[in-house]
This record gives structure tokens, C-alpha cells and sequence, in this order.
């Protein structure tokens, strides 16, 4: 579907895709993670905000809202 | 003996709701997460032997944020005898990964299953029995909010803590993972109690500093760590934490598939909402209804009501339920009457003899007298002195209804705003607004403390402690009460009045300018901080739970408005009551004919012997360069920064005019008058007032959220320092062009602040630190905005 470059700050709002790898280091991956954003797991992105920024997800069964430039982190396949 | 149980689990959960099931207190929550920041207290309502504590909501026991550190370091000090870890049944997966760290913690541990109520409406099953055996401890199903099950479950953590046996887990990581573990456990042997042993083997293998500096390891054993951290970091091509993170959901997704049973659905009731409520077209659009909404009820329909009864008939002279209009026409008559006799040249016996005929309220309908007339009645009754009679009327019954006055006005809005909470909408709204709030430094999470304080600063820099992040969380606090609240309308329109000498009907439009004002002020303000060393920093992340829907509960929504119309009267009841009696003894009190003591009130200017007019007098220099130097200007801003609500009444005072109100003409006459009469002064005035620290109980409640005296300090410091400075601008610069103030030293000083502030706009952000890039990147495009 997507290939292994893309982040799901690219995945088009009512895509599911499964996350691959999480870049990026610290408390920000940390708090993804923490999330249930972890490798293998299927998300489905639902919306972006009226203004652009930040998009939200829907993962294991809740939904989520993050930045796109947090969403950079999240490689998915 | 006395059982300490810990409640732990996610934020929103319901872990405040049980607590107060349990403990039969009344703590609020709201439908938001990371209501509850600092551990609370209580006792067991049915038993006062068992102690339970409510910690505050995490994700998870790794220590990034202050909720985080505050639960782990409760969890691991020894001082609870069980946890109870509550998880919401609606969304296992993510709960249950915070239970996999508690369980390890060698703690009796209880798991209470929290809305099974929901679970069982959705068609889905939860397997319990299955759920224990895999974690290795007792699961008891409750709903919290219903109250059910909430006695078996202390039940079983009392037998838990009397039994004093840590989870066996079923669960282990995958193979490689747990001969990394064994080889940690090797090394740490004997240097951590036994029951922990596990979790210290898992932070030890994370490589996590808290925990590594804690334990005060030899070298040899950190870089026998090291090694093994390595390795296993190069076979699984990730880092520890990551690589533990994502064993510990594994081993919950397969907990999962074996005890749960999900009914197969399309959209959920809250996704369904949300496609309209956050819709890419509409969210904007209701977004602003709702708030136009909220701030129409609240402010100038039912809270304008409720606000003038609280004032005229509670605080004033009294209050007539009905017959108002015949009342008002017979008063009319009467002052005609009267009038028309003074012209007249009536005698003094005639004048009293024409006053006795005073209509009474009281016959025209349902009445009831204000509280200042009764007191005043007892008063003279009782014969108590007259400076005694004046300081409880004048002073703090004046100074204190003031601020009572408007009780119901914010009942009305935080009632509204507890309705927003408790249904899930206010999450959204960080939602659609954080584009806009990060663009200056801040996150969407800013808003709610902003809007609030339209009504009043105090609740507004309390409920800014939802903000995560620290840095974020000061500069609302600094700047949240910029923004005009209840108390400052009154300003404006003095203001507005003494400029236009309108009718205060027709210029609505001056309330929204100020707004816009305060607005600017916030923006500029961020932006400029934004580029200080203490607040530069990784822009805060946004990673957050977008709660499901629900019906609010009227008692939390009571609560919830309660609790912070409490923060309110407190202030009232406190400083605004010893503030009262200062002013009242500075205005009162002063040097008449070379003798100290009371001054005649009834005397015309008494007022320039006061101590105040002294202190004024005094202070005066400080606002020489803004234009309203004297003592009256001075005076009037001092009480200000006491509090808002003085402004107008000690104009009033100092004029001599006594009670009238802001939109009555001749005080704006005279205030425009005390102001030398020139546009600009009144301007800086009101730019001053509007944007300095806004009053003692905000600035207490800022002392309260900062918890530093440095940072209360600066922000106080801050908010003047920055309302000085625009009105300087505004008076000077202002001034030049209208022509009603010459090119002076203080011209070149406003030119030269006004350039820095420039500077300090528009610079690119500075290098405090190496991750820069990405800040540089958002304050550009925050000008971009701003230009």
C-alpha cells in the first residue's frame, strides 16, 4: 500500500495502515508509544483539524490526536 | 492495623469518581484528561481504618511528566499497602499496558474493571476469570459512576493487602527479551528488595537514569549493563525502552484476543458526533456558536440578570420583584416634585416635609431591602459609632459586595463551561484550536484558561494546571488574565464614556475592541517570551486522548461549577475583605489641620488629606511619563491592582460624586477631568489598568500554580512591566501625533521600547540550545501571522 519511507503524517484521512517503526527519540516517541503506537499495530487515520493541524487517529479501540509534525515519527506500512 | 490502598490507572478513567464513591468527598472531575495533578486523600466511608489515595491519571510509570513522577515515586515509597489500578473497560488495550508496569512494582495489586455497565450496552464481552489468572490477580468488575461493585472491590483489596502476595504473572516478554532480564536480574541481585526485583531488572534494561542513579551501581555493573543493553539493542535493531514498550502491548494484545469477545460494530456514538462536532468545514463554525453561546448566557443575558440583583438588590438598596414600573413612575413624580420645589425656592421645612412623602418600594410589590440598608438600620439602632458604622458600610460591605456581586454571573458560566467538560467537548476544542495557539508558543490546551477568564482571572490560572508542560503552563499563567474579565467591563466603559461622552447603550463596540486589546497583548507577549531562555524549549507534544462522549452527571456538573465559584468567594471572603479595610483606613483616615486622625467624610475634598492622596503623592512618578501622574491617577491604579472592581468606585470617591456608576455622565466628566483631560492620558490609563497584574487574588492564585516565589514574581513583575511600557507607548507616541503631547525625553524612551519590542518580535529565535530548527520554523511562521 505505502511504501517504507512513508509516515502517517502522509496516510490520507479514512486509510488504515500499520505502524513499522517509530523514529525520533526521548519523551516524544516515549509518549507515542505509550499511546499504543507501537510497532504492528493498525491505525486508521479519521480526520484532519478544520485548521490543517492536528490529525486524529483512531488506535487499539480509542481515538487519538496528535500533530503532523509528531505524526512525522510514525513510519508506516 | 490501618490499610493505605492506591488508586492508579489512566487519566479519565474514573478513578476521582470512585474516590469519591469510597470516600463520600466531593472531589471534581471532568471529561478531560488530567483533572486531578496532585495526590489526594481520604478515608474509607464505611470503614475509617482503610486510607485510600487518588493519584493522578498516567499512561504510563516512565517519568516525563509531573503526573508520572508524582505516582511513581507514591507507588514505590512503601507507604500503600495495595494497589487498586483502575482501567476502563471500553479501552483495554491501552489501560492494561499501565497495569503491566504496576504489576511489577511487587505490590498487591487489584484490578477494577471500570464501566462494564458500557462494555455489556456495546455487545461486547470481558472474560474476568481468564483476564485474573493472565495478570495474576484479583479483577473485580464495578461501574463507578452507578457505585456497583465498589464495596467487593475494597473488600478484596483489604484481603489483598492482608495477604501482602505481589501478582504472579502469567505474562512474559519474548525470549531474547526475558534472557536479557535474567541477565540484569544476575547483576542486580542482592542490591534491590526481592518482590521488585523484576521492575528494577526492566529499568535497569531500559537504561533509565532515574533509576540507575538511584541504585548507586558500581562501575563494573553499569557497564555489565551496558553490554547486555547492547546486545539486545543490535539483535532487535531498536532502542531498550522502545524494544520494552512494544513487548509489553505484544503480550496485551494476546491477553486480549483470549478474554475478550468484541461484537462486531460499524461507528462508534462518539466517532459518529465527532464527524460533525470536528468536521473540516463545520468544527469552526460550531465551535464559535457554542462559545458565542456560552459567553451570550453568561454574560449579558441570564448572568446580566442575576448580576444586577446580586448588585442593586443584595449589595444595593434593595430589590422589587414586581409593580417595578409603577414603582418607577411614582419615583419619577416625586423627583419632579421635588425638584421643581427647590426652584421654587421652597424653605428647608417645606424641602423635608416634601422628602417624608418618599414613595416606599415597599407598597408597590413584592420587596426585599438590600443587605447595606438593613446593617445600616441596625447601625444607628444599636447607636454604634459613626467611624465603625463607616467602616462596615463604606468599607466592607462595599469592597466585599463588590466582588459577591457577581457570584451569580459566574455561576452561570462555569456551570456552562462544567457542562463543555463533562461531556467531552473541551478536548475538542484543544483540538480545532491548537493550530492557532501554537503558532505563538502555546498548545490548544491554553484556551480553556483564556476563555474563563473573560469571567474572572482567578479560576482561569487555576484550571491552567490541565497544561502538561511547564513551560507552556507559565506563560498562560503570565498572560491568561490579559484578557478583560467581568471586573474590567466597568473600566471600559468609564473610559469610553469619558472619551465620547456617549451613551454607553450605543457603543457597544468598545467591550470587543478591548477584548482585541488584551487579545494582542496575549499574542505579543508569547511571542516575545517564546524567545527567552526560560521558556525556549522543545515545543510541547500534543499526543492526546480524545475522550468518548458522554451525558455530564448534574452532580459533577455542581461540583465542577462549586469548586471554582468556592476559589471566588474565598477571595472575597479574604483578601478582598482585608484589602477593603486598608483602602477604607487610607481613605479615611489622614493630616487635617496638622492633626492625624478621622476625616470628616461630609467635608468637600476630604479626600486630599487622606493618607492616600499621601501614598499617591508619593508614587505619582511612576506614572508622570504615562500621562496621569498625580495622586488621583496613582491612587485609583493602587486600588486597582487590589482589585478591579475599585477602579470605578474610587474615582467616584475622589471625585466626590460618592456611588454612581460608570455609565453615568458626570463621573465620566470628572474622571476626564482627573485625567488632565486629554484623550491619550485616558487611554494609557485604561491600557494600563487592563493589562497589569490584574488583582491580590489572582495574584495569589498565580503564586499557587507556579510554586515559586522567582516565577510569581516575574509574572507579577512581567504584567506590569509590559502594561507600563504599552502605556508609555500609547501616551507618548500617541500623544506626539495628536498633538496633545510635545517631543520630550520620555518620547525617545517610548521609541526606544518600542523598537526592542520590535526587535524581540520579529528577531528569528535565538540559539539557546541544539534542537532549534524546528522553533525557528514556528516563530517565523508565528510573524508571518502576526505581520
Amino acid at each position: 500500500m505505502a511504501d517504507a519511507a512513508t509516515t502517517l503524517r502522509d496516510v490520507p484521512v479514512g486509510d488504515t495502515v500499520r505502524v513499522a517503526k517509530l523514529t525520533g527519540e526521548g519523551a516524544i516517541k516515549r509518549r507515542i508509544m505509550d499511546m499504543g503506537l507501537t510497532k504492528g499495530t493498525e491505525v486508521t487515520v479519521r480526520k484532519v483539524a478544520p485548521l490543517g493541524d492536528p490529525i486524529e487517529v483512531t488506535v487499539r479501540g480509542f481515538e487519538l490526536s496528535l500533530r503532523k509534525g509528531e505524526a512525522q515519527n510514525v513510519l508506516v506500512a | 492495623m490501618s490499610i493505605n490502598i492506591a488508586l492508579a490507572g489512566n487519566p479519565n478513567c474514573g478513578k476521582t469518581t470512585l474516590f469519591n464513591d469510597l470516600t463520600g468527598t466531593n472531589q471534581y472531575t471532568g471529561n478531560w484528561p488530567g483533572v486531578t495533578v496532585e495526590k489526594k486523600g481520604g478515608k474509607y466511608r464505611r470503614d475509617k481504618e482503610v486510607e485510600i489515595t487518588d493519584l493522578p491519571g498516567v499512561y504510563s510509570l516512565s517519568p516525563y511528566t509531573p503526573e508520572e513522577v508524582v505516582t511513581r515515586d507514591f507507588l514505590l515509597s512503601g507507604s500503600p499497602n495495595v494497589v487498586v489500578n483502575i482501567v476502563d473497560a471500553t479501552n483495554l488495550e491501552r489501560n492494561l499496558y499501565l497495569t503491566t508496569q504496576i504489576i511489577n512494582l511487587g505490590l498487591p495489586v487489584v484490578l477494577a474493571l471500570n464501566m462494564m455497565d458500557l462494555v455489556k450496552k456495546n455487545g461486547d464481552e470481558i472474560n474476568a476469570e481468564k483476564l485474573s489468572h493472565e495478570l495474576g490477580c484479583p479483577v473485580v468488575e464495578i461501574s463507578a459512576l452507578k457505585g456497583a461493585g465498589t464495596q467487593e472491590l475494597v473488600d478484596a483489596a483489604v484481603a489483598a493487602a492482608n495477604a501482602g502476595t505481589a501478582p504472579a504473572s502469567q505474562l512474559r516478554f519474548t525470549a531474547d527479551v526475558e534472557s536479557a532480564l535474567n541477565k540484569v536480574t544476575d547483576v542486580i541481585f542482592g542490591k534491590v528488595p526481592e518482590n521488585e526485583v523484576r521492575w528494577y531488572a526492566i529499568k535497569c534494561l531500559e537504561g533509565e537514569q532515574l533509576t540507575l542513579d538511584k541504585l548507586q551501581l558500581a562501575a563494573t555493573d553499569l557497564s555489565q549493563l551496558d553490554a547486555i543493553r547492547s546486545e539486545l539493542e543490535a539483535a532487535e535493531d531498536d532502542d531498550a525502552e522502545s524494544i520494552i514498550t512494544n513487548e509489553r502491548y505484544d503480550v496485551i494484545t494476546d491477553v486480549c484476543d483470549a478474554c475478550v469477545k468484541r461484537s462486531a460494530k460499524g461507528l462508534t456514538t462518539t466517532q459518529k458526533v465527532d464527524r460533525i462536532v470536528t468536521n473540516r468545514v463545520l468544527g469552526i463554525p460550531i465551535f464559535i456558536v457554542i462559545m458565542a453561546l456560552v459567553y451570550f448566557i453568561s454574560v449579558t443575558t441570564v448572568g446580566t440578570i442575576a448580576t444586577d440583583w446580586a448588585n442593586d438588590g443584595v449589595f444595593g438598596d434593595g430589590w422589587l420583584y414586581t409593580g417595578a414600573e409603577q414603582y418607577e413612575e411614582a419615583m419619577a413624580e416625586y423627583e419632579d416634585g421635588l425638584a421643581l420645589a427647590e426652584e421654587e425656592g421652597a424653605t428647608d421645612a417645606q424641602l423635608a416635609a416634601l422628602e417624608e412623602a418618599e414613595p416606599d418600594p415597599a407598597e408597590f410589590g413584592l420587596w426585599h431591602p438590600g443587605i447595606p440598608v438593613v446593617v445600616d438600620e441596625w447601625l444607628t439602632a444599636v447607636d454604634c459609632a459613626p467611624w465603625l458604622q463607616s467602616l462596615i458600610l463604606d468599607g466592607i460591605l462595599a469592597g466585599v459586595g463588590a466582588v459577591l456581586g457577581f457570584v451569580p454571573q459566574l455561576i452561570v458560566l462555569f456551570l456552562l463551561l462544567s457542562i463543555l467538560e463533562g461531556c467531552g467537548y473541551m478536548a475538542r476544542v484543544a483540538f480545532i484550536m491548537d493550530r492557532i495557539f501554537r503558532r505563538f508558543g502555546l498548545s490548544g490546551k491554553s484556551f480553556i484558561p483564556m476563555l474563563i477568564a473573560s469571567g474572572c482571572g482567578v479560576p482561569a490560572v487555576m484550571a491552567t494546571k490541565t497544561i502538561e508542560n511547564e513551560k507552556d503552563r507559565r506563560m498562560t499563567v503570565m498572560t491568561t488574565t490579559m484578557i478583560p474579565c467581568g471586573a474590567k467591563l466597568p473600566i471600559i466603559a468609564l473610559v469610553f464614556g469619558a472619551l465620547a461622552g456617549n451613551f454607553y447603550e450605543g457603543t457597544w463596540w468598545v467591550a470587543p475592541l478591548f477584548y482585541f486589546l488584551g487579545l494582542a497583548a496575549i499574542i505579543v507577549s508569547c511571542i516575545m517570551l517564546k524567545k527567552l531562555k526560560a521558556f525556549a524549549g522543545d515545543a510541547a507534544p500534543f499526543i492526546m486522548e480524545l475522550p468518548q462522549y458522554h451525558l455530564p452527571t448534574v452532580k459533577n456538573v455542581v461540583l465542577a461549577t462549586w469548586e471554582r465559584v468556592k476559589a471566588y468567594i474565598v477571595k472575597a471572603g479574604t483578601i478582598i475583605f482585608l484589602s477593603s479595610i486598608v483602602i477604607w483606613f487610607l481613605l479615611n483616615f489622614g493630616i487635617y489641620e496638622g492633626a492625624f486622625g478621622l476625616l470628616d467624610t461630609e467635608m468637600d475634598d476630604y479626600i486630599q488629606y487622606s493618607l492616600m492622596a499621601g501614598l499617591g503623592n508619593l508614587l505619582a512618578w511612576i506614572f508622570m511619563p504615562l500621562g496621569f501622574g498625580n495622586w488621583e491617577g496613582t491612587v485609583t491604579s493602587i486600588t486597582g491592582l487590589v482589585a478591579k472592581e475599585n477602579v470605578v468606585a474610587t474615582v467616584g470617591i475622589i471625585s466626590s460624586l460618592g456611588e454612581v456608576g460608570e455609565d453615568d455622565p458626570s463621573i465620566w466628566l470628572s474622571f476626564a477631568q482627573m485625567m488632565g483631560g486629554t484623550s491619550v492620558a485616558i487611554m494609557a490609563f485604561c491600557a494600563f489598568n487592563l493589562l497589569c497584574a490584574p488583582c491580590f487574588a489572582a495574584m495569589g492564585a498565580i503564586r499557587n500554580q507556579m510554586r515559586s516565589a522567582k516565577w510569581t514574581w516575574a509574572a507579577i513583575g512581567y504584567m506590569c512591566g509590559f502594561a507600563w511600557c504599552i502605556a508609555l507607548m500609547i501616551y507618548q507616541i500617541g500623544g506626539l501625533i495628536t498633538g496633545e503631547v510635545a517631543f520630550n525625553f520620555w518620547t525617545v524612551i517610548a521609541i526606544i521600547l518600542l523598537a526592542l519590542m520590535l526587535f524581540q518580535l520579529f528577531r528569528p529565535m535565538p540559539k539557546h540550545n541544539k534542537d532549534e530548527n524546528e522553533r525557528a520554523q514556528n516563530a517565523l511562521n508565528a510573524e508571518g501571522a502576526n505581520a
